[in-house]
């Protein structure tokens, strides 16, 4: 465990800082809890290549969650298509590749379903191919694929899509890299403290030990919570695979005012 | 998940990197816009998101989040009590472009409460993604222009002077206010664990 350099301790502003006085008179707001920081990789991860130039070498600087980082967008259907959970639809034909069904529930930390919160995904076509300019990769666009869904949960934290599944594809990371197939996902929660943008697996890829991107995250149990389930249940006879993955974004920290321990 | 005890709770999903591939899926027509173009008060917010060499980002998304004029915001766990603003959406997202710039247009935010009968100076929330980051980067942009404001702000008051503070505060210029986000380097700005 090496998270220690990501946050900085400043003690000299704890005692008798106004940040970190705790409740005091005025607004008291509850903030979320912290569990992150031991789940989420390290900034600076140079067998991804990438983060060489791009993270931050001073040390975080940790501040209480206040009114602006407790609240957050509520985006709504506005944002939202009928049709924007089926990837497969509106494009002028059937993408090629197997397609799946994408299911599962948002949880905060606490367990409790958010809902109404936008889910974005976007991701490769069958071919392991991104609609997108720069991807230079030789293999075939899919003019039927774009690879962009969003949707809003229900009342019990449920999303759905429907898609394709994507194939993996060489990036010039290091000699011979391939990413593990995955589906990228984009969530806003109820507060800027719960933003979480990641990526989904599939089980069993062979690439998994072989990809710095998903080894950034350091514990095997909190990457194996990256790898969606396959899922009898939601496999449809004739027709798509079924994949289920449950997200988890920062619980509330329990407020002065909730039940008092016994 | 089940048998997991509330105390404990459920352990959060891992962050993983934006990619460099993702303009497709989170670009918004009008993503940059939290105000229409037009609106009466409408600042621009703006500047380069650069790396540890200096050099342009053109692979980032800048996103942030703010309160109103007022110092209110669209939130029920505001415990004022949300205040929505027509035509106002208090967030907004703009991919970088090949220089590393980034531009959104909004309202200038008003002071918020604090901690402790504190005012924290108006101030934007900012979200930084870009390949290369595994996890969001968490910033904020105060104004040039309110220094009474910034000097009584808890948070600019718990940074190590004024070299951490100024890599916060934006500079006003015509129609706005500019400020350039370095990841890393000698002007590195101050991000935050919330």
């Amino acid at each position: 465990m090496h998270h220690e350099h990501e946050v900085e301790r400043r003690a000299e502003v704890g005692e008798g800082s106004p940040l970190w006085a705790g409740p005091g008179e005025g607004l008291i707001v509850p903030g979320y809890r912290r569990d992150h920081e031991n789940v989420d990789p390290p900034g600076d991860f140079p067998e991804y290549r990438g983060t060489i130039l791009r993270h931050p070498k001073r040390p975080l600087v940790p501040i209480p969650d206040l009114l602006t980082e407790v609240t957050g967008p509520l985006l709504g259907e506005d944002r939202i298509g009928g049709s924007d959970f089926d990837l497969t639809a509106g494009q002028g034909g059937e993408p090629q590749g197997q397609k799946m069904v994408l299911h599962g529930r948002v949880l905060d930390g606490n367990g409790r379903p958010i809902r109404d919160t936008l889910v974005e995904i976007w991701q490769a076509n069958a071919a392991g191919r991104y609609w997108h300019a720069w991807d230079n990769h030789p293999a075939p666009l899919d003019p039927h694929f774009e690879g962009v869904g969003r949707c809003l949960t229900d009342e019990e934290g449920r999303y759905r899509f429907v898609t394709i599944k994507p194939g993996s594809y060489p990036w010039g990371n290091h000699f011979n890299a391939w990413r593990p197939a995955h589906i990228h996902l984009s969530l806003f929660g109820r507060a800027f403290a719960q933003r979480l943008v990641t990526q989904m697996y599939f089980p069993g890829d062979p690439m998994f030990d072989h990809d710095p991107i998903f080894n950034s995250v350091r514990e095997p149990a909190d990457r194996a919570r990256l790898i969606a389930a396959f899922d009898w249940e939601a496999t449809t006879p004739e027709w798509a695979l079924g994949y289920r993955f449950d997200i988890v974004l920062r619980g509330r920290e329990s407020t002065p005012f909730e039940e008092p321990h016994s | 998940m089940s048998g997991t005890t509330p105390e404990r709770g459920l352990p959060p999903t891992p962050s993983q990197t934006v990619g460099p591939f993702f303009s497709f899926g989170l670009e918004w027509e009008d993503g940059p816009l939290a105000v229409a173009e037009g609106t009466a008060g409408a600042i621009r917010l703006e500047g380069r998101l650069l790396d540890g060499l200096g050099n342009p980002v053109p692979d980032g998304i800048v996103e942030t989040w703010q309160a109103d004029p007022d110092g209110r915001f669209a939130h029920p766990d505001d415990p004022r009590g949300a205040v929505t603003r027509d035509g106002f959406r208090g967030f907004a997202r703009c991919p970088t472009d090949g220089e590393g710039r980034w531009s959104i247009l909004t309202l200038k935010p008003g002071p918020v409460p604090g901690p402790r009968g504190t005012t924290q100076a108006p101030h934007v929330a900012v979200s930084v993604l870009a390949r290369g980051i595994l996890t969001r980067l968490a910033t904020r942009i105060y104004f040039g222009d309110e220094e009474a404001a910034n000097a009584a702000d808890p948070v600019l008051g718990s940074l190590r002077g004024e070299a951490e503070r100024s890599t916060l505060i934006a500079a006003p210029m015509e129609g706005g206010y500019r400020l350039d986000i370095h990841l890393q380097g000698p002007d590195e700005t101050v991000f935050f664990a919330i």
